[in-house]
């Protein structure tokens, strides 16, 4: 601490607490079409089981602008369902005055409705959000894409761990056990068999790459964009292959 | 310097305690002095496998809160010189296992001549199963040949380098496989994985292979830690591990069907 700027005569004087600085996140949307409360808790906890990567405090909007129901939902019951399920609900958007009223009483920021940028990409994408990334590191703010260091483990990843590469590639010199989860910001090469769950441009970076020797991967996914294990068994299973993402949708492809 | 050894699976019945008793049994017969702890606090059945439940005084637990001293505790086995059976307590919780009392307990056992010590973990993935493995040099890994006991192990296989004491440290703790209840027979029907598959999926080093064998259960009802038992497939294969275990370079044996050619048939039918 600065021993002067205590002894100033104005306290309030000089030193800046903050700098206003825009920034990119890509932000996952959640679009509620119905809300039937069992239902809807169902669904949350079987899409974080599919994907638990995608759930850990992941922040949302909460998009009503596609609203089919009659009665006004009760939004702060679904914010807690949500954090139940590890999504952090941090905006809404809707028309609704009713809605945006509750919203305004929890809180939320309110994002303008209708068509912008974000809610094209976001509609197009799978159903399920942007992964965040594990606990490990927290990512800096910097939105893509990733030139850090390369991160390489020379030895298997067991079920049960995690390993993050921030900001940068992972290399897996070893085979990755179902039930393990790699993620990266960049790409993600594994020199042995890749069993358990791989996530590459974990930030949004979209031209991330999947390499492994042997893919019998439970999940791959790419920029949020993935696909399980009955996508891939008729044909890819157990080949060299290299994953990437055209348009949202990922591409499986022979190594060679 | 003691060796400590910890038994462990992840999944329970598998066979950490045959193997525990197996073990220290065979490194005492080769002339090791070896101690071997119950870790399965509230379950403890090694001292029945071992045959000395009768004779047990005082525990692990009372040790550790300073109620007994090691030598108290410490119960000799009667048939092999230079064995020792630190049995689990019957009463407690596993909670009464600290770090600083398992802690003291190796360094004292260390200091009193025990070059191996052999920790029989209770299953899962918690408290007990974490003591077991935390300051462990080398772990056996127990699994049977199927898919729920692989993934277990293979977690338990994660947990050791990341969460023992050696990894803390930025060391390894040396990993070996013991593939237990093995049944070539059912291998061959596609009922249970082979040796070579669940040497893939876990990537590590074989130390055994051991044979389903009635004998287990027949060894562990009579408290005769089954590698006494020379004529059994499953105690030849635990002798082979233990001279492994020592650096010993053994084939393996028992991985294939057995094939019953004319001679086994009629020397079967005279004998
Ligand atoms: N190789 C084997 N063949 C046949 N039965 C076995 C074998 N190994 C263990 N068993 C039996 O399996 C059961 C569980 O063994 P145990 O050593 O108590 O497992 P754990 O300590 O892992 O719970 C016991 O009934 C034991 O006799
Ligand atoms: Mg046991």
């Amino acid at each position: 601490m600065d021993s002067k700027s205590q002894n100033a005569e104005l306290p309030f004087a000089s030193t800046a607490q903050f700098r206003l600085k825009a920034g990119l996140f890509p932000l996952t949307q959640l679009d509620i079409s119905h809300y039937e409360r069992d239902a809807f808790t169902e669904q949350l906890a079987q899409k974080a089981a599919e994907a638990p990567a995608f759930f850990q405090h992941t922040p949302v909007v909460l998009n009503f602008d596609t609203f089919e129901g009659t009665l006004t939902p009760p939004l702060g019951e679904i914010c807690g369902l949500c954090r139940e399920h590890g999504l952090m609900p941090a905006a809404l958007r809707s028309g609704d005055d009713a809605i945006l009223t509750q919203a305004t009483d929890l809180a939320l920021a309110i994002m303008p409705a209708g068509k912008t940028k974000v809610s094209e990409v976001a509609s197009t994408a799978p159903p399920a959000p942007d992964p965040a990334p594990a606990k490990e590191e927290a990512p800096s703010p910097e939105p893509l894409p990733s030139a850090g260091p390369t991160k390489v483990v020379n030895t298997p990843i067991r079920s049960g761990q995690q390993v993050y590469a921030a900001g940068g590639d992972l290399i897996v010199l070893s085979s990755v056990s179902a039930g393990a989860e790699v993620l990266a910001d960049g790409n993600i090469h594994v020199y042995g068999a890749l069993r358990g769950r791989a996530l590459a441009g974990v930030r949004g970076d979209t031209s991330a790459r999947i390499f492994c020797q042997s893919l019998e991967a439970e999940l791959v996914s790419i920029a949020g964009n993935f696909k399980l294990d009955e996508d891939m068994r008729a044909e890819h299973w157990k080949a060299p292959r290299q994953i990437h993402l055209d348009e949202q949708t990922l591409v499986i492809q022979p190594l060679s | 310097m003691a060796r400590i050894i910890v038994v462990t699976s992840g999944k329970g019945g598998v066979g950490k305690t045959t193997t525990s008793a197996a073990i220290s049994s065979g490194l005492a017969l080769r002339g090791h002095k070896t101690a071997v702890i119950d870790f399965d606090i509230g379950l403890r059945n090694l001292d029945i496998v071992m045959n000395c439940e009768r004779r047990v005084v005082y525990d692990f637990v009372n040790v550790i809160n300073g109620d007994a001293n090691l030598r108290q505790a410490l119960i000799k086995d009667k048939r092999v010189e230079n064995l020792y059976i630190l049995p689990a307590s019957q009463t407690r919780d596993k909670d009464a296992l600290t770090v600083e009392g398992v802690e003291k307990v190796l360094t004292d056992l260390a200091a009193d001549g025990f070059e191996y010590i052999i920790c029989d973990s209770p299953a899962g993935i918690e408290h007990g199963a974490f003591m077991a493995l935390y300051f462990a040099d080398t772990a056996i890994v127990v699994a049977n040949p199927e898919v729920s006991s692989v993934r277990d192990s293979d977690r338990i296989l994660g947990i050791l380098q990341s969460k023992s004491r050696r990894a803390e440290n930025g060391e390894r703790v040396e990993e070996c496989l013991l593939l237990t209840r093995y049944n070539p027979e059912r291998v061959a029907k596609g009922e249970m994985l082979a040796v070579a598959d669940v040497e893939e999926i876990l990537a590590t080093k074989l130390l055994g292979v051991i044979p389903e064998s009635e004998t287990v259960l027949k060894a562990s009802n009579q408290g005769v830690p089954v590698i006494h038992d020379a004529t059994s497939t499953a105690g030849q294969a635990y002798t082979d591990a233990v001279a492994r275990l020592l650096g010993d370079d053994v084939e393996h044996r028992f991985i294939n069907m057995e094939h019953k050619g004319l001679f086994k048939r009629l020397f079967r039918r005279s004998a």
